[in-house]
C-alpha cells in the first residue's frame, strides 16, 4: 500500500496515511497471535473464562496494592506470551493514562484530605486522597485494558468470535461480526484505491471545501460499492444453502495443559479475591 | 440415455432498463462438458446465477431434471436438494469467500446442509490436501493471492460433490501458472456423470474444458457447436467481440493490423 509523502499533508494523504495504518496494525497483530507464547497455545473458551474474572476483580478491587499485583501479573503474561512491552505502552498504557488521566486529573485537587504539595504559580492544592482517587482509576483501567488487549492480541480473532459462544453471546452476531472483520480489509483495500487513484491525479491541495466534498463524494461511492458487495455476498450464501439459519463448526480442543494455566489463573484470581477483601 | 440436466425455454431477463437475456433457449445434457462464450455484458453470468437458482425470469421458464426451477418452488427439503447438487464458483473470489477462515469457508456448505461435525471436519481436512491448500487453513481471504482464493472457491463447493458445476470466469485475473492449474482441474471434470458448465470469453480455454460451445451476443444465443467449428469461424467471433483486430508483428516482420487470436503455440 502507498503511503503519502512526509511534504504533503492534506486530507487525502492523512486519509491514505490511515488506511496503511489500520491495515499494519491488523497485519501486526496477527503476527502476534502466531507467535508461540503462553496465552497463544491457551484454548481461547478457557482463555476468556480466565481473564475475565480478572478484569472484573481489578475493576471492583479495593485496595491499590491488589490492582498493581494484578497489573504486575499482566506484565509476567505478556512477557510469557512474547507481546513486546513496547506493543502494551503504544497501543494501551499511553491512551489509557491520557484518558483516564485527563478524567482524574480534577480529582487531585478537588478531594478534600491531607495536602501533600501545592502547585507553585497557581497555588492549587494536591491532597493525599486525591492522590489515591486517581491513583485507582488509573490502575483499574490500565490492568482492565491491558488483560483484555492481552486476549486480542495473542489470539486469532477468528477464534476470539467463536471463544464468545463460552458467554451465551448469539451465534448469529459471531458470524456477523466474523464476515465484518472479513471484510473490513477488502472495504479498507478499495477505500486505499480510490483515494491513491484521486492523488494520482491531484496537482498541489484541495482546499477545505474541496477537502469536504471529495471525502463525501468517496464516502458515497464506497457505500454504493458496499451494498452491491453485500447482495453479491448474499447470493453466494443461497448458492451454498443458507436459508436464514446460522451454524457454526468448533475446532477447539483442550488438552491438560489448558486446564492447568485456567487453575494457575484461578488460583492468582482467588488469591487476589482474598487479599482484597 | 442422456438426461436434460437444463432446459431453458424462452427465457427473458432484465436489469432495470438493460436487458441481460433476451428470449433464450438453451439444453443441457447431463454429463456435457459446456462453454458458454461470449463478451462482457452478453448474458452469461446472469444465465449461470437463473440455472444456480439465484435470480428467476421475468418470462419464459427453466426446468432442472424435468422440474421446474421457479422461486416458490426453491425452499426449504427441495432447495437443499438442490443445493446439494448444483454449485456455482463464482467470477469475483471476494464474493464467495464470507467467511473468516479458509477452513470456515470450506466448512460452510456442508453446515448448511446440516452434516454431522465429525464427517465436516474429516470432509474438510481431505479436501484442503486435494486442492494441496492445507498450507492456507487458518488463513483470512484477504492474506490469499487470487490464485489461492480461486482454489479455495472451487474446494468451498466441490466438497459438496455437486452433479452441476457453474463455473463463471474461473481464469479470470490469474497468472499464467494458477490457469494452467485451473484449466487441470477443469480437463479432470471430463467423463463421468458430472456436468460442468464455464462461462468465459478465453477462446484459449475452450479446447481443453468443453466439448460443445454456445456463443452469447445481447442476451441471446447466436451459434452453438464444437470448440474447432466455433473457433474457425472467424466472422462470427469477429462480430461477437471475442476477437479483435490490433497491431503486431508476426517474427521480425512488419507491424501491421487484422483480427485474430492468440492460439497455442503448438
Amino acid at each position: 500500500m502507498i503511503r503519502a509523502g512526509r511534504k504533503s499533508r492534506g486530507a487525502v494523504e492523512r486519509t491514505l496515511e490511515s488506511f496503511v495504518d489500520a491495515m499494519e496494525h491488523a497485519f501486526y497483530s496477527e503476527q502476534i497471535a502466531k507467535e508461540k507464547g503462553l496465552l497463544q497455545k491457551f484454548d481461547p473458551r478457557l482463555k476468556i473464562l480466565a481473564i475475565l474474572p480478572l478484569i472484573v476483580i481489578a475493576a471492583l478491587a479495593r485496595r491499590l496494592s491488589v490492582i498493581a499485583a494484578l497489573f504486575v501479573f499482566a506484565l509476567v503474561v505478556a512477557m510469557l506470551s512474547k507481546v513486546p512491552l513496547s506493543t502494551l505502552a503504544k497501543r494501551v498504557w499511553l491512551g489509557v493514562l491520557a484518558f483516564t488521566g485527563i478524567i482524574s486529573f480534577p480529582a487531585l485537587f478537588l478531594t478534600p484530605g491531607r495536602v501533600v504539595f501545592s502547585l507553585p504559580l497557581v497555588g492549587w492544592i494536591v491532597t493525599e486522597q486525591g492522590l489515591r482517587a486517581a491513583a485507582y482509576l488509573i490502575l483499574r483501567a490500565e490492568t482492565a485494558a491491558t488483560f483484555s488487549v492481552l486476549f486480542v492480541l495473542c489470539t486469532p480473532w477468528n477464534k476470539v468470535l467463536k471463544a464468545l459462544r463460552v458467554l451465551r453471546v448469539p451465534l448469529v452476531l459471531v458470524v456477523i461480526l466474523g464476515m465484518t472483520y472479513r471484510y473490513i480489509f477488502l472495504l479498507l483495500r478499495n477505500a486505499h484505491d480510490m483515494f491513491t487513484s484521486r492523488r494520482s491525479r491531484m496537482v498541489g491541495r484541495l482546499d477545505g471545501r474541496q477537502q469536504r466534498r471529495a471525502a463525501t463524494a468517496s464516502a458515497g461511492v464506497l457505500m454504493s460499492k458496499t451494498m452491491q458487495l453485500s447482495a453479491d455476498v448474499y447470493m453466494a450464501m443461497r448458492s451454498r444453502g443458507f436459508q436464514g439459519e446460522v451454524y457454526a463448526l468448533d475446532d477447539f480442543r483442550t488438552a491438560w495443559f489448558d486446564w492447568a494455566i485456567l487453575g494457575l489463573f484461578i488460583m492468582v484470581a482467588a488469591a487476589a479475591l482474598w487479599w482484597g477483601r | 440415455m442422456t438426461v436434460p440436466v437444463y432446459e431453458v425455454r424462452d427465457v427473458t431477463y432484465r436489469y432495470h432498463e438493460v436487458t441481460a437475456l433476451n428470449g433464450l433457449n438453451l439444453t443441457i445434457m447431463q454429463g456435457q462438458r459446456i462453454a458458454l462464450l461470449g463478451a462482457n455484458g452478453s448474458g452469461k453470468s446472469t444465465l449461470l446465477s437463473m440455472l444456480d437458482g439465484l435470480c428467476f425470469p421475468e418470462k419464459g421458464s427453466i426446468a432442472f431434471q424435468g422440474e421446474p426451477l421457479t422461486e416458490s418452488r426453491l425452499n426449504g427439503e427441495v432447495e437443499y436438494a438442490f443445493r446439494r447438487r448444483v454449485a456455482l464458483v463464482f467470477q469475483n473470489p471476494d464474493v464467495q469467500l464470507f467467511n473468516p477462515t479458509v477452513f470456515d469457508e470450506i466448512a460452510f456448505g456442508p453446515l448448511q446442509l446440516q452434516w454431522p461435525g465429525e464427517e465436516i471436519r474429516s470432509r474438510v481436512n481431505e479436501m484442503l490436501e486435494q486442492m494441496e491448500i492445507v498450507h492456507l487453513k487458518e488463513r483470512s481471504p484477504h492474506q490469499l493471492s487470487t490464485g489461492e482464493k480461486k482454489r479455495v472457491a472451487l474446494a468451498s463447493v466441490l466438497i459438496l460433490d455437486p452433479e452441476v458445476l457453474l463455473l463463471d470466469e474461473p481464469t479470470a485475473a490469474l497468472d499464467p501458472k494458477s490457469e494452467s492449474q485451473m484449466i487441470d482441474f477443469l480437463v479432470g471434470c471430463s467423463g463421468g456423470r458430472k456436468t460442468v458448465v464455464t462461462a468465459t470469453h478465453d477462446l484459449d480455454l475452450i479446447e481443453d474444458i468443453a466439448d460443445h460451445c454456445h456463443v452469447f451476443q445481447r442476451g441471446q444465443v447466436v451459434a452453438s457447436g464444437t470448440p474447432s467449428e466455433i473457433l474457425n469461424d472467424q466472422q462470427l467471433l469477429l462480430s461477437t467481440n471475442l476477437i479483435h483486430a490490433h497491431r503486431h508483428a508476426h517474427g521480425s516482420g512488419e507491424m501491421h493490423s487484422h483480427p485474430h487470436r492468440h492460439g497455442h503455440g503448438h
